[in-house]
């Protein structure tokens, strides 16, 4: 059954990013949004984190609230997808439920 | 699709209710249907009738009630957590003895059993909170 986990903390105030990569079961995925769009990027210290869980779990990004926060597409981690909120909606229409980790 | 929001969050303070009206919209633009809003926790605020942002920013109440009238979506506020902050409707101003009522029309006062009717009712069930 695949689970969309949406994420809206940077990694760097609240650890809900952690448990959410340590439940989230192969196969599913995770959207950032809101300040969550902070562990998207390259060259920080949840970089690894979120690259190694990447071979299970597949990433989204919000892109409004990315570029909201002064961040763009070179900078995530590659592999990594923007969608916008209609990519949202759809996302939460693919999968069969939706988990927020607040 | 059919969508029930659940919003834990207060106008202003957290992008909670702005992410869920974004979500609202771009849901509807894609022909699903917003089945009911739940205002919980602090989310109830978000509800007030009395207020008065700048005229060039988002007025978060007003959104919701014309998203809410122009494509019939139910939008609830929690009893329990409204008159704890002080949000009242006519019927419960009069009840409680308050000399006035403050929650905007559009809004409907009601319990818990309408979030679980929501999780029971729509194909997802989406929270926006801290």
């Amino acid at each position: 059954m695949a689970m969309l986990h949406t994420v809206n903390k940077s990694p760097f105030e609240r650890n809900t990013l952690d448990s959410c990569i340590s439940m989230a079961k192969s196969g599913s995925s995770i959207l950032l949004i809101e300040d969550g769009i902070f562990g998207a990027l390259k060259g920080t210290s949840a970089t690894d984190k979120v690259s190694s869980a990447m071979s299970n779990v597949t990433f989204y990004v919000l892109g409004p609230d990315l570029n909201a926060r002064g961040m763009t597409e070179e900078q995530l981690i590659d592999g990594i997808k923007v969608v916008d909120y209609e990519g949202f909606v759809d996302l939460t229409a693919e999968h069969e439920n939706v988990q927020a980790w607040l | 699709m059919k969508y029930g929001l659940l919003i834990n969050e207060g106008p202003y303070q957290h992008q909670a209710v702005d992410s869920a009206y974004q979500f609202a919209k771009a849901a509807i633009a894609k022909g699903h249907e917003v089945f009911r809003v739940f205002f919980y926790h602090d989310g109830v605020n978000n509800a007030t009738d009395f207020a008065v942002p700048p005229q060039d920013d988002r007025n978060i109440t007003e959104n919701w009630i014309k998203l809410a009238e122009e494509n019939n979506i139910d939008m609830v506020v929690c009893i329990a957590a409204a008159q704890r902050r002080g949000l009242l409707d006519a019927n419960e101003a009069e009840r409680q003895g308050k000399r006035g009522d403050n929650i905007a029309p559009g809004y409907r006062i009601s319990g818990l059993g309408q979030l679980v009717e929501a999780g029971i009712e729509c194909d997802r069930l989406l929270t926006f909170g801290d």
